[in-house]
This record gives C-alpha cells, sequence and structure tokens, in this order.
C-alpha cells in the first residue's frame, strides 16, 4: 500500500510539474522582435542587378577573393545561396504576368533575414547564436563546433559552412554587419552601396509602414504582401515584389508560426520524462520486485484492492 | 531642335508673367552639372543637363512639383494642388545625401507623409534608371559611371579580376 501511494503522488506531483513547466513554455506566445530593433526593407521592384551589395559585404566582411569580378553578370546563369565566401548574393529570375506574356527579369538579393525566433539560434545546443536587441543575429564562431544542425534549422537555407577549412570548420554568415556597423548605429554595408536604394534601412516597424504605404500609393506594381512581415514568426528582413513570390525563389509554404513552434511541445516532454521517469520506473521495478518476494499471496492482495475500488 | 527651344523659352516667358519667381530661377538653370558624390570608386559624371531639357520637356518629369507646374500624380495632388516652386530646385534641396544614419532615422518624423524619401544617391538612380530604360537611354552602370582604380579594387574587376576565374573582368556590367 505505501509503494502504491508512492506511485500515485509521483505521478501526481510530475503532471502538476510538467503543467507548470508546459505552461510557461507555451505561454510566452509569438515574439514580435525587440521593440527598437532594425530592419531592411528590400524594393524586388527597384533591383538592376549590379550585384554592389555583393561587393560591399565582401569587403566589409573581410571575406575571400570571388570566383568572378563583381561586375561580371554572366553568375545569374545559375541561382546561388550564401557561402563562407558571400554572405549575400544576387539571384535572376524570369517572371510571368497572369496572361503568360514575359514580365521581365527580376533580381533578388538574399542573405540572413534574422528571424525575430530564429530557427538557427533555437537549433544550437553550444548556444554559439544571439538575437541582439538591435535585431541582429550573431554567432561566435569561437563556440560553434560546425554541428551544422543551425543549416538543417534555417528555413531560408542561408548559414554557408566553411568545407574549406579542415581543422576547425564553422558556420559562417550574414550577421547584420554588426560588429562594424550596425551596434553603431550605422547601416549595413550592402545598404550603403546600394543604387538604386532597394534596401531601405530603419526601425523593422517603420519600414512595415513603410512598405503598406507603397503599396497602397502604387498598388499596380506590388503584390499586396510583405514577405517577412509574419513568415516564420516575422524576419527583421523584409521584401516588396512586384512579381508574385514564389515566382521569384520565395517559399510561401512555410506558415507563420516560428520554427520552434514545431518543437516546442515535444521539447516540454523533456523536462517531465526527466522528473518522472526515474521514479516512475523505479516504481515499476520494486513493485515487480515485491510481487515475486511475496509470490501468490501478493498478486491475490492487489487482486482485492482493486476489486475494492 | 531649336523650335522646342525657342517654344521652351516663350514658355518660360510665359511662366514668368504668372509666377515670377519661377522665372527668376529660370534663369539659373544650369546646363551642365558635375555629379561628384560617388568620388571615392567612380569618375564624376557630367550631367548634361540642357540636353535633358530638350529631350524631357517638362521640367516635373524629375523635379515634381518644385518648378512650380501644375502636379499630375494623385498621390501628390493632394497636398501640392497649389503648391509654388521651390527655393531649391535642385535634386539635393529634398534629397539629402545620407538617409540612414542614426541620426537621420532620429529626426525622422513617423507621421510625415515623405517618411519614405529617397536620399540623393536613390533619387538620382531610380529618376536616370526609370526613365532611361523607357526611353532607350543608357542604362549600364559604366554607361555613366567610369570605374577609378579604388573602384576596379572594390569590384575586383580590371586589373583586380580574380586571377584563376580565367574572366576578363568585362566592364560592360549592369
Amino acid at each position: 500500500m505505501k509503494r502504491r501511494d508512492f506511485l500515485k503522488a509521483c505521478m501526481i506531483c510530475g503532471a502538476a510539474t510538467t503543467l507548470g513547466v508546459s505552461k510557461k513554455a507555451w505561454g510566452a506566445g509569438s515574439f514580435e522582435g525587440y521593440p527598437e530593433g532594425m530592419g531592411v526593407l528590400v524594393d524586388l521592384t527597384r533591383c538592376v542587378g549590379c550585384r554592389s551589395c555583393e561587393a560591399a559585404c565582401n569587403k566589409e566582411q573581410k571575406l575571400p577573393e570571388p570566383d568572378a569580378p563583381f561586375n561580371d553578370q554572366s553568375v545569374f546563369e545559375e541561382k546561388r545561396r550564401p557561402t563562407e565566401k558571400a554572405y549575400t548574393v544576387v539571384n535572376r529570375y524570369e517572371t510571368k504576368k497572369e496572361d503568360g506574356a514575359a514580365g521581365g527579369p527580376v533580381y533578388r538579393k538574399i542573405q540572413c533575414n534574422h528571424c525575430n525566433e530564429p530557427a538557427c539560434l533555437t537549433s544550437c545546443f553550444v548556444n554559439a547564436y544571439t538575437k541582439t536587441k538591435e535585431g541582429a543575429v550573431i554567432y561566435n564562431p569561437k563556440i560553434c563546433v560546425g554541428c551544422r544542425n543551425c543549416m538543417i534549422a534555417c528555413p531560408f537555407n542561408v548559414p554557408g559552412y566553411s568545407y574549406s577549412s579542415a581543422f576547425n570548420p564553422v558556420v559562417k554568415k550574414c550577421i547584420f554587419c554588426y560588429d562594424t556597423r550596425l551596434k553603431n548605429g550605422r547601416p549595413p554595408a550592402c545598404v550603403e552601396i546600394c543604387p538604386q536604394e532597394v534596401l531601405t534601412f530603419g526601425h523593422r516597424k517603420d519600414l512595415l509602414k513603410i512598405g503598406h504605404e507603397r503599396i497602397r500609393e502604387t498598388p499596380d506594381r506590388y503584390v499586396d504582401h510583405i514577405y517577412g512581415e509574419r513568415e516564420v514568426g516575422g524576419t527583421s528582413w523584409l521584401y516588396l515584389s512586384g512579381a508574385p513570390f514564389e515566382q521569384v525563389g520565395f517559399d510561401t509554404t512555410m506558415g507563420n508560426e516560428p520554427i520552434i513552434s514545431n518543437v516546442k511541445e515535444f521539447l516540454g516532454t523533456v523536462p517531465m520524462v526527466l522528473a518522472i521517469w526515474p521514479a516512475l520506473f523505479t516504481g515499476f521495478h520494486l513493485l515487480a520486485n515485491r510481487k515475486q518476494e511475496h509470490g501468490e499471496q501478493g498478486h491475490d492482495h492487489a487482486k482485492k484492492e482493486d476489486g475494492k475500488q | 531642335m531649336y523650335a522646342v527651344r525657342n517654344w521652351l523659352i516663350g514658355g518660360v516667358l510665359m511662366m514668368a508673367l504668372i509666377a515670377a519667381p519661377a522665372a527668376g530661377r529660370a534663369g539659373n538653370t544650369p546646363d551642365s552639372i558635375n555629379l561628384d558624390s560617388l568620388g571615392q570608386l567612380y569618375e564624376n559624371v557630367k550631367f548634361n543637363h540642357q540636353k535633358h531639357i530638350t529631350l524631357v520637356k517638362d521640367c516635373a518629369e524629375c523635379h515634381h512639383h518644385t518648378t512650380g507646374t501644375l502636379v499630375q500624380d494623385k498621390n501628390c495632388v493632394r497636398c501640392h494642388k497649389n503648391s509654388g516652386a521651390t527655393a531649391v530646385v535642385a535634386c539635393r534641396g529634398c534629397h539629402a545625401a545620407q538617409t540612414f544614419t542614426a541620426a537621420a532615422l532620429r529626426e525622422k518624423n513617423r507621421n510625415d507623409y515623405h517618411m519614405d524619401k529617397l536620399s540623393l544617391k536613390g533619387a538620382y538612380h531610380q529618376g536616370c534608371m526609370g526613365c532611361h530604360s523607357k526611353s532607350g537611354g543608357p542604362t549600364g552602370c559604366q554607361d555613366c559611371h567610369a570605374l577609378k582604380k579604388t573602384g576596379e579594387a572594390f569590384y575586383n574587376a580590371g586589373e583586380n579580376a580574380p586571377k584563376h576565374a580565367g574572366n576578363t573582368g568585362k566592364h560592360g556590367g549592369h
């Protein structure tokens, strides 16, 4: 009887603990980003594909020499993604209008979107990532163990990897020029160089206003959507486009829930497992042993108990 | 060509009768403007203002409402229906060189309609490129901007082109 009571108490205690923990974890709700968080509004209708942003990024971040000059347009023949040598790349997309006619080329700059609730940060088990109050998602390469979990977790396929390093390969990605510019209130290098002002730097909440105002003012020019306003919980970098987003390389199937929501529930069970399982299985073990010790008598005793209930 | 010019002068004289301040500035209209704000990487751009006046005719195409002409754009009409010529007609009169500095962002009035105003560089490029791509004017980067040595280094072009790639670093870029 005493053991049974102990077990029951364990169960009740465990359940209470679990509920308590999960309430806290799930109650966090969606994080809208830091109030003073900065961002960049990328207006694809303005981009002419000059690749100046790529050159500026290369110089600012002291990245290695590129494979081709930054004014070489032949790179647009294939779709590129950010790598250890280039934290931002511009791709060209051929678009189609609703009637099937060619809509002309659209250029799209790709870099880290600096999510409000970054999946890379969530997935990193050594805590190398930080979301700063300025909005940048930065990482500490000294802590990074090169496991590449963040590369799998990132919904935008952004982090690159220093495959060229034989002994200490780490993840490499755009840091919003945090160290050299953002933390001092300056815009990132790509924004400053952009001739067409495709990139507008400012407080994220202002950029959303500006974006919606551009759509309202010139509705024929834009698709009525700001990509990144809500996608995967919102991102610091936001996009406006004249062509449907799926035509210019955006994943429009991701939904608005942050990636962490997919694992929050599961992670909520981890403390439960840690807290309850040892007691539970110790209980089972003791119970099983008791049966062995007492033989048939113990079994009958248990039967009687059941009958009473 | 001359006929157009005569017509233009006639127009200006007509305007002088209606709005004296506008005519006063028309006399100061520069023939050529030396644009040097990207001097770090590029040679200066000599903008032939006179040629553009002849080709475009309508000052408001580039100068919006600042020359005191009748505003057409329905977004501008709301406020600038009756606003006259501004003190500075040049682009820099409204479009600041730096719009993303911490100081500029601090001073930004969030209730201002013109919160989303382009910087000088953005205004130049969007103005020029927007019109050039429609009218067949030059649109390649280096059609207007010849790279300096520093510019070649910045773009890894010309003498600074990557050696191993076997690419000549053609200057024809956008």
